[in-house]
């Protein structure tokens, strides 16, 4: 085992140990915070996929923003008097016996399909300039979409939350 | 099944495309049991947040083992934009639904309105 396959087991069992905690925690504090640790964990994975612009964007968006969003969520929708914030489950019999179907597949298919591939030789170079020229060439169109979109949800976000002045 | 086996205690130590297509299909799978059986509406968010990272892994991990292009860092670019808006625009509704009926959990917000 060399150091890239330590590196990458390391991220795996962070990614996947943390991942469990969020589904199966009962108390919803716990499970934001470890959601915290799974999307660290996938930024790991980015680097080590050579992406390391994307795996600066997870951390920004995801944690600075998306995960801090939910924890204003949790903070907002739930009485703060007690510390224990549980959260019910419903179906998990059902829902337990689906998802190992699901998973079992999924990693059987990927392993006898992808067992063989190897990495093709690439050098360790920035990727920030080259996405950053893709998105004003040949993805502009679907750029433009998607920074519209975001005005639209976040104008139509902020004016859905805001607190109705009672008539 | 020997054979199997001894295939797969090879395989491991090397890492290669398969084992990030693996973690992603456990991530995948464990966001859809949040979804599927969690009563709270934002827990019901987070398994959503853990499906696309999922997604991402395999996005990402395609466009470096498959030749090295980055049409696939575009697209989860893509996908991690759309989930900020939708993790906005799916809160402010979870405020909503608190504000009207006193509660987030999904199973007792059935009706359109009181």
């Amino acid at each position: 085992m060399e150091l890239f396959d330590v590196v990458f087991f390391v991220f795996a069992f962070i990614t996947v140990a943390s991942a469990f905690i969020v589904v199966f925690s009962r108390n919803i504090i716990y499970s934001a915070f470890s959601l915290l640790f799974t999307f660290f964990g996938v930024a790991g994975l980015y680097v080590l996929l050579q992406a390391d612009f994307l795996a600066v964007t997870q951390i920004l968006i995801y944690v600075g923003g998306i995960l801090v969003l939910m924890l204003f969520g949790v903070m907002l929708t739930n009485r703060v008097i007690n510390v224990e914030l549980k959260t019910g489950t419903m179906n998990t019999i059902p829902a337990l016996l689906l998802v190992a179907i699901v998973a079992g597949t999924l990693s059987g298919l990927f392993y006898t399909t992808w067992k063989g591939v190897a990495a093709p030789e690439a050098t360790l170079t920035s990727t920030t300039k080259t996405l950053g020229s893709m998105l004003m060439t040949s993805y502009l169109l679907p750029f433009e979409i998607a920074s519209v979109i975001l005005l639209v949800a976040l104008i139509g976000a902020a004016m859905f939350a805001r607190r109705k002045s009672k008539a | 099944m020997e054979k199997f086996v001894s295939d797969l205690f090879t395989w491991l130590p090397h890492v290669g495309l398969t084992h990030f297509l693996i973690v992603s299909a456990v991530l995948f799978a464990l966001g859809i049991y949040g979804i599927a059986t969690r009563r709270n509406a934002i827990m019901v968010l987070m398994g959503v947040e853990l499906v696309l990272n999922a997604a991402n892994i395999n996005f990402i991990a395609f466009s470096r083992y498959g030749g090295v292009n980055f049409d696939g860092q575009v697209a989860a670019i893509f996908v991690i934009i759309l989930a900020a808006a939708e993790a906005a625009v799916a809160l402010a509704i979870v405020l909503n639904i608190y504000n009207r009926f006193q509660t987030v959990n999904v199973d007792e917000v059935s009706a359109l309105k009181e």
